[in-house]
């Protein structure tokens, strides 16, 4: 029981780094690497 | 009930890759997904180059953050690796990665005499390890141009799942891409053949011994919410849990191991129902396992 209380207190931190990224600009930086073809991943550049 | 486990596992693993990478028009054109959706990390290894990905693979976008030179830590892709860490662990390698079907898949062809573990394999498991460290995290950090920015060095030099579901896919519908083919593409076919190769005779080499996103996940086995427990009354230390494991696990003894990927193929051989996830565990005991206060008649 102690363990899944620490996971969902995992979850909720995890709920906050989320949005502590999104705020600091990190998740529009994931997204403009997404929507372009991703050179490296696909062996080309 | 091993055969229809497994199969239903392979129906949702197939449905999972469908729903996630459900762009058709992007297999069609030779483009990309471009929409809103493509902020949100996908839990499995599944590259945000392949034409019909609809969200983005959380390593890649870890290596994007860091190698940008803008960030020290990545809040929000660790935010996400810790979201589907500590609700799922690697439940996400056996049931939500597109490669890890990919594998699955291979190890039925029957060719072979197949075996679960590669030689090395007590040295080989720690690999996955370095390559986390050095591939995913030190190398995109440190190693960076006259620009400040780094090179996502696990994407380009190793990654498979990005060669498969994403460089081949728009290589056959994209002439442009074509024509820029050279040397590395050469070393990434190399790196994806021997790993499509090595699956057929191993059970999920890449998984065991490469995959940093299973390194991540396989931390957050023992305290994710999703974990297997073993009832020391009923086991009967018979081994069959551990004879039926593609992973090796003794699970009597490690139920919650680094490698578990949570394929369940050991709850279902189990003679004596010995092992239980913590669904099972909430649906056997009532009241969803809470204790209900003692009612005074």
């Amino acid at each position: 029981m102690k363990t899944s209380k620490f996971s969902l207190v995992l979850v909720a931190l995890a709920v906050v780094m989320i949005a502590v990224g999104t705020l600091t600009g990190e998740a529009q930086l994931v997204l403009s690497k997404a929507i372009n073809i991703c050179m490296e991943c696909i062996g080309i550049g | 009930m091993g055969k229809k486990q497994k199969n239903i596992r392979l129906w949702f693993q197939a449905a999972w890759f469908a729903v996630t990478n459900g762009y058709a028009k992007g297999f069609l054109e030779g483009k990309i997904y471009k929409g809103q959706i493509k902020y949100v990390c996908v839990p499995g290894l599944n590259c945000y180059s392949c034409p019909g990905a609809l969200g983005s693979c959380p390593i890649g976008s870890l290596q994007a953050v860091l190698d940008s030179g803008k960030f020290r830590v990545s809040c929000y892709v660790f935010g996400f690796l810790m979201l589907f860490g500590a609700l799922l662990g690697r439940f996400v390698c056996g049931w939500l990665c597109p490669f890890g079907l990919v594998q699955d898949l291979l190890h039925k062809i029957p060719l072979f005499r197949k075996k679960k573990n590669m030689p090395g394999h007590r040295v080989l498991k720690y690999l996955r390890y370095v390559i986390l460290v050095l591939f995913v995290i030190l190398l995109p950090m440190t190693v960076v141009g006259i620009t400040g920015m780094g090179d996502p060095w696990f994407c380009k030099y190793i990654c498979p799942s990005g060669t498969l579901l994403g460089g081949l896919p728009l290589l056959a519908s994209n002439p442009t891409l074509r024509s820029a083919v050279g040397f590395l593409f050469s070393w990434k076919m190399f790196v994806l053949l021997l790993i499509l190769f090595v699956s057929i005779k191993y059970y999920r080499p890449f998984c065991k011994y490469v995959c940093p996103l299973g390194a991540i996940y396989g931390v957050f086995n023992p305290i994710a919410l999703y974990r297997f427990s073993v009832d020391e009354a009923k086991c009967i230390h018979c081994g069959k849990c551990k004879s039926v494991c593609g992973m090796d696990i003794p699970v009597w003894e490690k139920p919650n191991s680094f490698d578990c990927i949570r394929c369940g193929d050991c709850k279902a051989a189990c003679p004596t129902g010995a092992i239980q996830s913590t669904l099972d565990q909430l649906r056997v005991k009532p009241y969803g396992g809470i204790e209900q206060p003692d009612i005074e008649k």
